[in-house]
């Protein structure tokens, strides 16, 4: 991995990424109007799709909490749920993989495709398999690996990453995606109709389930007690993917777990409500192993890969468990403030938006990652409308503080200390000492006011944008004393 | 008066409101007290008119919330306990500013620390601790005559006091107490002013898209000014739009704001501290 601070294309695998090089990408984006329009109208239209499918804020407030406790209460026997999962696969039929980081995941699954002599792969929607740089590590080997899902097959035709997690290609205008069409897909003219489009990838990809090899998933649920992996999509190509090509890989992260059949339907409900506005999914997929004797389709072998990158150490910690609970909806993101003007590349992550905040905190280490809990305002709008609770907010705070603090010996997270700055932390203390004792606030108080007239006229950051900050003539215990 | 109101918010539980009291304890803010100390005028001579003893305990500084949000937990708790002395009465405890109010009613407990001592008098108190709009509205049973000309205003709520308290209709509800004044509502109102405390300073860039996004929005209504019961978000929008005016030589603000108590004091036949000088 290289460390020197680098600009990098949308397109490239997530390498360091400086906090300095990652304010420029947000300087970029946030000045960039036509960014800025795209978004905004693309998370009104999602905001105003979700509000749709909660008219009334009593179900949706008892729904939230039901899903946060089925999620909770997963997490609290993961271990035990784990196992009781690659026991009842086992049985099955699919063949469990457990993967500590993003490399051993990758060399897995390359060993099934070279089992196998595979040539192509065809790639479901999958963000487990964007946070490992799937398709790099398969490039590189020699293997193919296609994205059979509309936005993740243009995001990939444009060499760039996703910048939503539901929408991959969201950045991206009709008009954009017809010129992508045109240069890149031999003999298709330029056209930015729509249907044309989408028909124009269909036939492409048509094609590509036949001759493919293996098929690759994600995974939404993964059910404990039967052994059962759900998927949720909308296009039909994860049906496709995970039935026709005679093997199928389903990749995902360790929390994505649930003990019983039951405890999926709230959270599906939730999930595509919350997610795209939809009651429910076009298709909803469970898996329960590979083609049996007299079956009519589906996969000869089918292998379940379980990747832990970081989240062992998010387990590890109460508070930052709750990072686990989420389920993936992306309606934090579309909801932010912050993300609305910068969008998904801005990032630098393969998780954007207010959960790649927290979440990628633990897959990359805080060293890369300490400036992500800081670009938030706090408002709140992240935790108000995820759907299982987590307390986003709470979580950034907490972040803020394991960068901040002098590194020390029994750190809760990789990257502890990696804004530690001497200087700020003193800054910090002097702060604490003057507003914690009260006479000492008083007389700097009575100073601030009464030589008001030497308030800096220039104040890093607020003056960029906004006359100065000045003290009042009087502060309000003046204003009551002079009155009384 | 003793009817107990109820109000409902999307993350916590119904809270249900005392009685109105003899006394209560104002907790003033350290941006009120140095920066817009009369809103907290305003907000005490309302609270007077209406019969009510207002002690302001002299040793208050700060709520914690900026060393709290900024990761300095060490920092914010050692502040915090040097407020926990201040309000020996259980008389309620009235703060005008959403995000203060909210730092004390729902972060003292944890911003204390470990000490079970401490987080129980932490939890007494923000058991008892109002935003000032939604003390007004539902324990005052602010109800006094609107002596001001037509008007139309709009108004912007805090995400504190959106999401925290909870008392994102109060503002609207004492709005539409007064006969002659027309609320005047800016699209993306539940959106943030991109304020954020040292959010501002960390992220000027970002800050500034949400706080211009938020100016154009609120000047879109046509409103003669801007009403908030939150005096982070009123000096950060307020000062981006005079920095507007400024760049574009404007003589006269294009959107002055000021705070709800402010407003509501004026046209309710009072003097406010500010327009006496």
């Amino acid at each position: 991995m290289s460390h020197q601070p680098q600009q990098q294309s949308a397109g490239q695998p997530i390498a360091f990424v400086s906090a300095q090089a990652l304010r420029a990408r947000m300087h970029d984006a946030v000045n960039n109007p036509h960014l800025r329009q795209s978004f905004r109208g693309a998370m009104d239209f999602l905001m105003a799709k979700r509000a749709a499918q909660f008219p009334d804020q009593d179900e949706l407030d008892s729904l939230r909490s039901l899903s946060e406790g089925i999620r909770q209460y997963s997490l609290s026997k993961l271990p035990e749920l784990l196992e009781q999962l690659e026991a009842n696969l086992t049985r099955n039929g699919v063949k469990v993989h457990w993967a500590e980081t993003p490399d051993e995941a990758n060399a897995i699954m390359l060993g099934i495709a070279r089992q196998h002599q595979a040539k192509l792969i065809v790639k479901g929607k999958s963000m487990v398999s964007e946070e490992i740089e799937f398709n790099h590590a398969m490039e590189a080997a020699g293997v193919g690996a296609l994205e059979s899902d509309m936005g993740e097959y243009i995001v990939q035709l444009a060499g760039e990453k996703p910048s939503h997690i539901i929408m991959p290609a969201i950045h991206q205008t009709k008009q954009q995606i017809a010129k992508l069409f045109a240069e890149k897909i031999p003999g298709v003219d330029y056209t930015d109709n729509v249907d044309a489009l989408i028909r124009i990838g269909r036939n492409v990809l048509r094609d590509k389930f036949e001759s493919a090899d293996i098929g690759l998933s994600g995974v939404n649920f993964a059910v404990a007690e039967t052994g059962t992996l759900c998927l949720v999509e909308n296009e039909g190509n994860g049906r496709m993917c995970t039935t026709v090509p005679k093997v199928h890989i389903a990749i995902t992260g360790i929390e994505k777990i649930v003990e019983k059949l039951e405890h999926v339907a709230p959270l599906y409900s939730i999930l595509t409500r919350s997610a795209t506005g939809q009651a429910v999914s076009t298709y909803f997929n469970m898996i329960s192993g590979p083609r049996k004797a007299g079956d009519k389709d589906g996969p000869e072998e089918v292998h379940l890969v379980l990747l832990d990158n970081g989240r062992s150490q998010a387990y590890a910690d109460e508070q930052l468990r709750k990072t686990l609970q989420c389920i993936r909806c992306g309606a934090c993101m579309n909801h932010c403030p912050v993300y609305t003007r910068i969008g998904g590349h801005a990032y630098g992550t393969t998780y954007p938006g207010p959960i790649g905040k927290i979440v990628s905190p633990h897959m990359m280490g805080l060293e890369q990652t300490h400036l992500l809990p800081t670009a938030s305002s706090l408002c709140g709008a992240c935790g108000e409308v995820c759907p299982v609770k987590i307390p986003i907010p709470e979580l950034l705070i907490r972040l803020r503080g394991e960068a901040n603090s002098a590194p020390h010996a029994h750190p809760a997270m990789v990257g502890q200390g990696a804004a530690y700055d001497p200087k700020i932390s003193f800054v910090w203390r002097m702060w604490a000492r003057l507003y914690g004792r009260p006479s000492t606030y008083r007389a700097f108080s009575w100073l601030a006011t009464r030589f008001r007239a030497l308030t800096p006229r220039k104040q890093s950051g607020w003056t960029a944008a906004r006359t100065p900050l000045q003290p009042a003539p009087r502060r309000l215990r003046d204003m009551l004393k002079d009155r009384r | 008066m003793s009817t107990p109101v109820v109000s409902t918010h999307a993350g916590h539980q119904a809270r249900s409101y005392p009685s109105r009291p003899e006394a209560v304890y104002f907790y003033g803010t350290c941006l009120v007290d140095m920066f817009v100390p009369e809103a907290g005028m305003d907000a005490i001579t309302l609270l007077e008119r209406e019969g009510i003893r207002v002690i302001f305990p002299d040793n208050q500084t700060c709520c914690g919330q900026p060393a709290f949000t900024s990761g300095f937990p060490e920092e914010a708790r050692h502040v915090v306990a040097s407020q926990l002395d201040l309000f020996p009465g259980d008389y309620p405890i009235v703060v005008p500013s959403g995000s203060c109010g909210g730092m004390i009613r729902w972060h003292w407990e944890k911003a204390v620390g470990d000490d079970a001592a401490l987080q129980a008098r932490a939890a007494a108190i923000a058991a008892r601790t109002y935003e000032f709009a939604e003390f007004l509205l539902h324990v005052v049973g602010f109800n006094r005559k609107d002596e001001g000309p037509a008007t139309t205003v709009t108004l912007h709520t805090s995400c504190s006091a959106r999401r925290e308290m909870g008392t994102h209709l109060v503002g609207r509800e004492l709005l539409a107490r007064l006969g002659n004044v027309t609320l005047a509502h800016h699209d993306h109102e539940s959106e943030c002013c991109g304020f954020g405390g040292t959010f501002s300073l960390k992220h000027p860039d970002i800050s500034t898209a949400m706080v211009t996004d938020k100016v154009a929005s609120l000047k879109a209504t046509g409103a003669s000014q801007l009403v908030t019961a939150d005096c982070g978000c009123m000096l950060n929008i307020t000062k981006r739009a005079a920095k507007e005016d400024l760049d574009a030589r404007r003589a006269k603000p294009s959107l002055p704001g000021e705070h709800l108590a402010t407003f509501l004091l004026r046209r309710t036949g009072g003097k406010p501290a500010g327009d006496q000088q």
